[in-house]
C-alpha cells in the first residue's frame, strides 16, 4: 500500500466512505487523505489502528465515534460530537466544532482550535490509565463539562485571553477536572461544581498539554502561558448520594 | 422524638421448641435479624426484609414471619403504606427509593384475558406429535424479496437484513453487572445459551468470564454509556439502546459507589466507589432524527452486522414513539411496562408512571400495522410477565418476543423482598458481598433459569396446540384467541379484543 492513501469524498455516502478507510487501514495505509468531505456523518466511527486521516471540508457529526487509535485531522468546522464515546487516539480541528463534542469520551485527546458549542465535554470519563482529554482553544456555550465524571477539559480563551462560557459548568460534575484560563464568575458554575485557582505546580502539570495545543495550530505560546488559571472541580464524588432515603 | 418509631413491618418468632441451634439463620441474615445468646437464638424483627433466606435455611421449619403484625387504625385512604412514607419524608425530606416492580394496587389486564382453545370444530393439535414452531427471528423482515435467474438457478437479490434466531420467544432482559452479581449473570447467560435464546448485558459492560457467551448477549448502550468500547459493540450478538425502562420512565439511573467494587469498576471502566450516574436522556438524542444518528452510528461502528434494538418504557405516546422508532432504522422495539423491576427507583415512579405493557403492545403493534411498518421492527415485550400464559397473551397482543427479568430472578432464589437497592441480597443474586455473592453457584441455578425457560416453552406449545395453532407466527397478534374478561369496553378496545362469551 502506498501512502497517503487519498479519497475523494464528494457525494460520497458514509458508509462506503468508511467501508474505503477501513479497506485502506486494513491493507496497511498509515496515512489517509479525505478530500471533499462534505458532512458525511461516522467518519472513522469504531475505526482501529495506528493512522493518521487528514480531512478536508466539513466532516458530519460523531466524526471518531467509537473510535480507537487513530488520528483525525480536520481542516474545517466540525459537525456536533466529534469524539463521542472515543476510546483512544486524537481529533485534531482546525476550526470550530459544534455540540456535545467529546461525549462521554473515555480516553484519547480532542484539540479544537477555536470554539465549541453546547454541552462540551459531557460525561467524560476516566479509568485506569484512559484519561480523555479535551482541549478547547476559544470559548464554548453552556453545560461545558455537565455530569463529568473524569478526565481533563482545558479552555484557552484564544483572542480574549479569557473564555467565555455561559452557565452550567461542571452542573453535576462528579469526577475530572475543567481548567479555564482567567476563571469564570462564580454564578455560571453548574449546581455541584466549585472553583479554585491553580498552584503554579498545577499549570506546570498542564503546560506540556498547552504546548502540545500550540504546536498542532503553530501559535504563539506567550499568548498562553504566564497566565492565571482556574479549575472547576466535583465539590462532592457523590453529588446525589443525598437526595435519596431508602423505603422503610 | 415527634414522631417516634413507626410498628414493625415484619415479625420473626422462633419456635424454641424446634429450633436446635445450628445457627444457620445467624450465619445467612446479611440484616442481622438473628444472634446467639446463652444457647438461645434472640431476633431483631425491626431490621427484617422479609428476603424468607432464614426460613429457606433452617432446617427444622423453626422460623415463622408475619407481615405487618400491628395494625393501624384502618382506612382506605390513607393505608399504613402512605402514613409511613409521610413519616420517613417528615424525617428526612428527601425522595424514597424502592426495589422490584410496581407495588401499587393496579388491576392486572393479564389476568382479565383468558386464551382460546379448539373444540370440536378445527381440531386442537397434540405437541407430542406434531411439530411446533417456536423458533422466533427478531429484526427487519423484508416487504418483498426480489429473486434472479444466474446460470438457471435462483438467487435471492434482496439483501436481507440481520436478525437473531431465537428457539423460543422468551429473552432475559438486561440486568447490568453491579445491579446483579457475575454469578446471577453467569447463570443466565448459561440457561439462555443452552435453551437457544439471548440475555441482555444492562448499562454495566460484559465482564471477561462472560465472553464465552457473548453470541447469546444483547449489549447495552445507554446514556452513561458505561462500559461501551468498540470491542463491547463488536461482542455482542445484538446491541440495544435504551432510552427508558419501565420501572422509572423518564429518569436516569444511579448505582451508588457503594457497588462499584473491583470488578464492576473494571468492567464499567470507572473508579472504585464513585457513583455511577446515567442521566436521563441521551446527551446526543433530544429528537428521532438524534435517535436515528445514534442507530447508525452503533451500526456503522459494527459495520451492519448487528441488529439494534431500541428500549422505551411504556408510556402515553408509546405508539407514536414507536413508530418512530420503527423509522430510526433500528430492528426492534423494546416497551417495558410500569411493572418493570429493577435494583432501585424513586417510589413515586415505580409505582405512578408509565402505562401497562398489555396497553401499550396493543397499542404498538396496531399503530405499526396502520402505518404499514409492522415489519421494519421486531417488538419485544418486557415489564411483569410472570408466567408463560402472560407469554401467550402478549404474543397474541402483537409482541414477537419478551423479555422477562424479575421471572429469571426468581428462579435463583429470589423472594421478591424488593431490597435490591441495599446491595445486601441474602441469595447472592443484587449484591456484590463476595460472601454473599458465593451463595449462588451458577451450576445450579443456571439449570433452575434453564428449567424454567423449558418448562414455560412447553406450556406455551401445550397453549398453542390447544388453540390449534402450530406456529408461533400463527399467534402473533391474533387477538381473535383472546377474550376479555370484566374489562371495560374503552380497555378492550384499545386492546382490540372481544368480552368473554362475544
Amino acid at each position: 500500500m502506498v501512502n497517503p492513501v487519498r479519497i475523494d469524498a464528494k457525494g460520497m455516502h458514509y458508509t462506503p466512505l468508511n467501508r474505503a478507510i477501513r479497506e485502506a487501514v486494513a491493507s496497511g495505509a498509515t496515512e489517509i487523505i479525505l478530500d471533499h468531505v462534505m458532512g458525511q456523518r461516522f467518519i472513522a466511527d469504531g475505526l482501529r489502528g495506528e493512522v493518521t486521516i487528514a480531512i478536508h471540508g466539513v466532516p458530519g457529526g460523531d466524526l471518531g465515534m467509537f473510535m480507537s487509535g487513530p488520528t483525525c485531522i480536520v481542516y474545517g468546522n466540525c459537525e456536533h460530537a466529534p469524539g463521542n464515546t472515543m476510546d483512544a487516539g486524537q481529533i485534531i480541528i482546525h476550526g470550530n466544532a459544534g455540540d456535545a463534542v467529546a461525549h462521554s469520551m473515555r480516553g484519547g485527546k480532542i484539540f479544537v482550535r477555536d470554539n465549541i458549542g453546547y454541552r462540551g465535554g459531557i460525561h467524560m470519563k476516566q479509568y485506569l490509565e484512559k484519561r480523555p482529554i479535551l482541549i478547547i482553544g476559544g470559548s464554548a456555550r453552556a453545560f461545558l463539562g455537565e455530569y463529568m465524571a473524569g478526565g481533563l477539559i482545558l479552555v484557552l480563551g484564544r483572542d480574549r485571553g479569557r473564555p467565555e462560557i455561559d452557565r452550567g459548568i461542571g452542573s453535576g460534575i462528579h469526577g475530572g477536572m475543567i481548567v479555564i484560563r482567567g476563571g469564570v464568575n462564580e454564578e455560571n458554575l453548574g449546581v455541584g461544581a466549585t472553583m479554585s485557582e491553580l498552584s503554579r505546580e498545577e499549570i506546570a502539570g498542564i503546560t506540556p498539554l498547552i504546548r502540545e495545543f500550540i504546536g498542532h495550530f503553530g501559535l504563539d505560546s506567550a499568548d498562553f502561558l504566564n497566565d492565571r488559571y482556574f479549575k472547576v472541580i466535583p465539590s462532592s464524588a457523590r453529588p446525589f448520594a443525598s437526595k435519596y432515603t431508602w423505603e422503610v | 422524638m415527634t414522631i417516634g418509631s413507626v410498628p414493625l413491618r415484619y415479625k420473626i418468632s422462633v419456635d424454641h421448641d424446634q429450633c436446635m441451634l445450628c445457627g444457620r439463620c445467624v450465619e445467612n441474615c446479611p440484616y442481622g435479624v438473628f444472634r446467639t445468646e446463652k444457647d438461645r437464638i434472640h431476633v431483631n424483627s425491626r431490621v427484617c426484609v422479609a428476603c424468607h433466606r432464614c426460613i429457606a435455611m433452617c432446617p427444622r421449619d423453626a422460623i415463622s414471619l408475619a407481615e405487618r403484625p400491628v395494625d393501624y387504625r384502618s382506612h382506605p385512604l390513607w393505608t399504613p403504606q402512605v402514613r409511613e412514607s409521610i413519616y420517613n419524608q417528615a424525617r428526612t425530606g428527601k425522595i424514597i427509593l424502592s426495589g422490584m416492580g410496581n407495588a401499587q394496587d393496579y388491576p392486572v389486564i393479564f389476568d382479565r384475558l383468558v386464551l382460546d382453545a379448539c373444540q370440536v370444530t378445527n381440531p386442537s393439535i397434540d405437541p407430542l406429535r406434531e411439530p411446533m414452531e417456536l423458533r422466533t427471528y427478531i429484526g427487519k423482515k423484508p416487504s418483498i424479496l426480489r429473486f434472479r435467474k444466474e446460470n438457471g438457478e435462483t438467487v435471492l437479490e434482496t439483501r436481507l437484513s440481520p436478525n437473531l434466531m431465537l428457539e423460543t420467544p422468551i429473552m432475559i432482559g438486561h440486568m447490568s453487572y453491579g445491579a446483579i452479581s457475575l454469578n446471577a449473570q453467569q447463570s443466565l447467560a448459561r440457561a439462555v445459551k443452552k435453551i437457544g435464546t439471548y440475555m441482555g448485558t444492562g448499562e454495566g459492560g460484559l465482564h471477561e468470564s462472560l465472553y464465552l457467551y457473548q453470541d447469546r448477549m444483547i449489549v447495552q448502550v445507554a446514556s452513561g454509556r458505561f462500559g461501551v468500547d468498540i470491542d463491547y459493540l463488536e461482542r455482542g450478538s445484538a446491541i440495544e439502546i435504551k432510552i427508558g425502562q419501565g420501572a422509572k420512565p423518564g429518569i436516569g439511573g444511579h448505582l451508588p459507589g457503594e457497588k462499584v467494587c473491583a470488578d464492576v469498576s473494571c468492567t464499567r471502566m470507572i473508579p472504585m466507589g464513585s457513583d455511577a450516574i446515567s442521566p436521563a436522556p441521551h446527551h446526543d438524542i433530544y429528537s428521532i432524527e438524534d435517535l436515528k444518528q445514534l442507530v447508525r452510528g452503533l451500526k456503522e461502528a459494527t459495520e451492519w452486522e448487528k441488529p439494534v434494538f431500541v428500549k422505551i418504557a411504556a408510556v402515553h405516546n408509546s405508539a407514536a414513539i414507536a413508530a418512530g422508532i420503527a423509522r430510526s432504522g433500528a430492528d426492534a422495539v423494546v416497551i417495558d411496562g410500569f411493572r418493570g423491576g429493577t435494583g432501585a427507583a424513586p417510589r413515586v415512579f415505580r409505582d405512578h408512571v408509565g402505562i401497562p405493557i398489555e396497553a401499550a403492545i396493543a397499542s404498538v403493534d396496531a399503530k405499526l400495522r396502520t402505518q404499514g411498518i409492522r415489519n421494519e421492527v421486531s417488538v419485544i415485550a418486557s415489564g411483569g410477565i410472570r408466567e408463560s400464559a402472560d407469554v401467550a397473551k402478549i404474543i397474541a397482543l402483537g409482541a414477537d418476543a419478551v423479555y422477562i427479568g424479575t421471572a429469571a430472578l426468581v428462579a435463583m432464589g429470589c423472594r421478591v423482598c424488593g431490597t435490591c437497592y441495599r446491595g445486601l441480597c441474602p441469595w447472592g443474586i443484587a449484591t456484590q458481598r463476595p460472601d454473599l455473592v458465593a451463595r449462588l453457584n451458577p451450576d445450579m441455578a443456571s439449570v433452575n433459569v434453564e428449567n424454567l425457560l423449558y418448562a414455560w416453552t412447553l406450556e406455551l406449545s401445550e397453549l398453542m396446540g390447544a388453540a390449534g395453532i402450530n406456529s408461533i407466527e400463527s399467534l402473533r397478534g391474533n387477538r381473535d384467541r383472546l377474550r376479555g374478561y370484566l374489562l371495560d369496553q374503552g380497555i378492550m378496545n384499545v386492546l382490540d379484543v372481544k368480552p368473554v362469551g362475544a
